[in-house]
């Protein structure tokens, strides 16, 4: 065991000693091997704790009722939270960098008015789906300069923000729908080779952002930043740029979502469902994004948000009566959770 | 002690700047209508102001022991519907629904803190988690029904005065007087200001960190449930969904009035004051013809710009 490293304190829920660095002295080559390859199982066993999960539940509930496994409700599964995916891995950014966006709900529903309102209004649709992306990176980026040049904790700023959109959207709007949307803006609701492209989206942006977080500069920055900001400080990266930067591209997920959220029907509503924002951030730390910075992959938050769509479904093939889903769903998260802290202190 | 002479001062000059952003929006507001600087219409803001005044003080708690807790909203609906069913569903007498409901919303708030002492969840995580599963929990008991027609007694609670002031307004009066005590001359408000500076230094200093954790959730249980007894007596009708959004309207407040997210810092004084100019806010703008999703607007940006100056006026920074 990682004895060294063990902290003789009582365990108080703060500060874990970084796994990267199992106490190098006095160390044979094979133990450090041997950490190496413990730690690699350890980045990654949150994907295969989340991908056995789904799989379970796949077989359990498709032996109970095979229904479940028709091929339209598997892809209704893949592309119900997709948009859901795509923003937690912005925000999987946010909170790698020891950062928290509560806001996020709020930009995707003015967005998506910004977004609709271009496509009734008849302006080029290739417009009406760049807008949103290039206005949530504005948005974001302006709250990650707040965060790192004003040095305003990052939960103090989007809860400004949350309110800010929020009522703006409703004030603009009054409250009304969008409808009469032109079919061809409704790029959601298009297939590639019998996909939907929401799936195709989720899929090429995870495995893109995954790559990029590991061998890019700027990925590793993100790590170093935040698990340890003054220490990445020291080895010349540059804290605040960084920061502001995470913000930016998480904006642009943001924008990426909303427009795959906003074309999935046929009218646009001046609210988004309610805790959006609550539902992206558990798939963040659900996919085993450690809250306290600078630890977690982008896989594991698309994983959750697929666990999520699929405990959805299960619990409503299931015949689980509708007035308990959302109890049900939260037994099933804090267990998910409880067990990740448990077995991730056994391995520690 | 050393912590209190570091943090009072610091802390009173952001009081001070919230003191004279008051009295400005209040001058402001007066000037904009005539009806609001009048006793019956700033009485009448106490009862409105109650609910996220409770769970605002309780919150400030949490907060400078270094947590957070996002359950509250979900606590208010939980016990709510709860005193509903029991009353109206199992037939139990209206006190004792009332009691047993109280009763519930501090077995979640102790739910809260076992789960972040015990296991060491994030606060921020195993309230997330809880308020999905208590929201869960009011929805599956209230089966989409909502409960209505109370006893006229049980209305009074709310809507009924003592002396000259609403009874909300002793209410408040003496939590947030018992309250400031509590935290700033008790062992165990001194306790909770150690833990959110450094919690391990405070368990190696002989302090039960875990006991005043568990305790402070459970405070804060209690507190929304209290608030959400008298929400159901002010609007005399009970529905599953009340109280979403509120853990953002008392964060709001309690980190306007000063408190840092970080911990070990702020004062109930602070977190009443942020309270008074929200509501100040609320009434004087909807008074001048401003709707209450503006108002919203307006709350989000004083709560950003209070923020920078209030960095700007304190000079050692150095937290990130």
């Amino acid at each position: 065991m990682t004895s060294s490293t063990e902290r003789q304190a009582p365990d108080v829920g703060t500060c874990t000693v970084s796994d990267a660095t199992p106490g190098a002295h006095g160390r044979n080559e094979t133990t450090l091997r041997r950490a190496g390859i413990r730690e690699q199982f350890g980045r990654w066993r949150q994907q295969f704790v989340l991908v056995g999960t789904i799989a379970t539940l796949f077989i359990v509930v498709g032996t109970i009722n095979p229904m479940f496994l028709s091929g339209s409700n598997i892809t209704n599964i893949f592309a119900s939270n997709a948009y859901i995916a795509i923003a937690a891995i912005g925000m999987s950014l946010i909170i790698i960098c020891g950062h928290i966006d509560v806001s996020v709900g709020a930009l995707i529903g003015v967005l998506a008015m910004v977004s609709g309102w271009l496509a009734v209004e008849e302006y080029p649709t290739w417009l009406a789906w760049v807008a949103p992306v290039v206005i949530g990176v504005i948005v974001n980026a302006f709250i990650g300069t707040l965060v790192a040049y004003g040095r305003i904790p990052s939960i103090i700023v989007t809860l400004g923000m949350l309110s800010i959109l929020k009522g703006g959207l409703i004030s603009v709007t009054g409250g009304a729908w969008l409808s009469n949307l032109p079919p061809d803006f409704l790029i959601a609701q298009f297939q590639l080779f019998g996909v939907p492209s929401t799936v195709w989206f989720m899929v090429a942006l995870t495995l893109a952002t995954a790559v990029w977080m590991h061998w890019s500069f700027l990925g590793r920055a993100f790590y170093a930043v935040g698990s340890n900001a003054e220490a990445a400080q020291i080895v010349g990266i540059q804290t605040a740029p960084t920061v502001v930067m995470a913000f930016a591209i998480h904006g642009g997920f943001a924008g990426v979502a909303t427009v795959l959220f906003a074309t999935q029907m046929q009218v646009i509503q001046a609210t988004v469902p309610v805790n959006l924002e609550l539902a992206i951030i558990a798939s963040a730390v659900v996919g085993g994004v450690s809250i306290l910075g600078g630890r977690g992959l982008v896989v594991g938050a698309t994983l959750a948000a697929i666990l999520f769509a699929t405990i959805n479904s299960s619990l409503i093939f299931l015949d689980v009566s509708a007035y308990w889903l959302r109890a049900t769903q939260a037994v099933l998260i804090l267990g998910a959770v409880l067990a990740d802290i448990a077995s991730r202190r056994k391995v520690r | 002690m050393n912590v209190q002479a570091a943090s009072l001062p610091r802390c009173f000059r952001h009081e001070a700047l919230l003191l004279v952003l008051l009295a400005a929006a209040l001058l402001s507001l007066a000037w904009q209508s005539d009806r609001f600087l009048t006793a019956d219409n700033l009485l009448n803001q106490a009862r409105l102001m109650t609910e996220v005044s409770l769970i605002a003080i309780g919150m400030t708690f949490v907060i400078v022991s270094g947590g957070i807790d996002l359950s509250v909203g979900s606590i208010f609906g939980l016990v709510a519907i709860s005193m509903g069913v029991l009353w109206q569903s199992c037939g139990l007498p209206l006190p004792l629904a009332m009691f047993l409901a109280i009763a519930a919303g501090g077995m979640a708030g102790w739910l809260n803190g076992f789960v972040v002492t015990r296991f060491g969840v994030p606060s921020l995580i195993a309230t997330l988690a809880t308020l999905i599963l208590y929201r869960g929990l009011a929805e599956g008991i209230s089966q989409g029904r909502s409960v209505r027609g109370y006893p006229e007694w049980f209305l009074q609670l709310a809507q009924g005065d003592l002396f000259w002031a609403p009874h909300q307004f002793w209410l408040l009066t003496t939590c947030a007087v018992v309250a400031t005590l509590i935290l700033g001359w008790t062992t165990f408000g001194r306790a909770t200001y150690a833990i959110g500076a450094n919690e391990t230094a405070t368990w190696f200093s002989g302090i039960d960190t875990r006991c005043t954790k568990v305790w402070i959730y459970t405070a804060s249980g209690l507190l929304s449930a209290m608030a959400a007894v008298i929400f159901v007596s002010r609007v005399s009708t009970t529905r599953s969904d009340m109280g979403t959004g509120m853990e953002l309207e008392a964060i709001t407040a309690v980190v306007l009035g000063g408190t840092s997210i970080f911990g070990g810092r702020g004062t109930v004084v602070g977190t009443v004051l942020g309270l008074a100019l929200i509501q100040a806010l609320k009434n004087g703008l909807s008074l001048a013809g401003v709707k209450s999703d503006g108002v919203i607007v307006v709350i989000g940006l004083v709560l950003i710009f209070t923020s920078i100056i209030s960095n700007l006026c304190s000079h050692d920074e150095g937290r990130s």
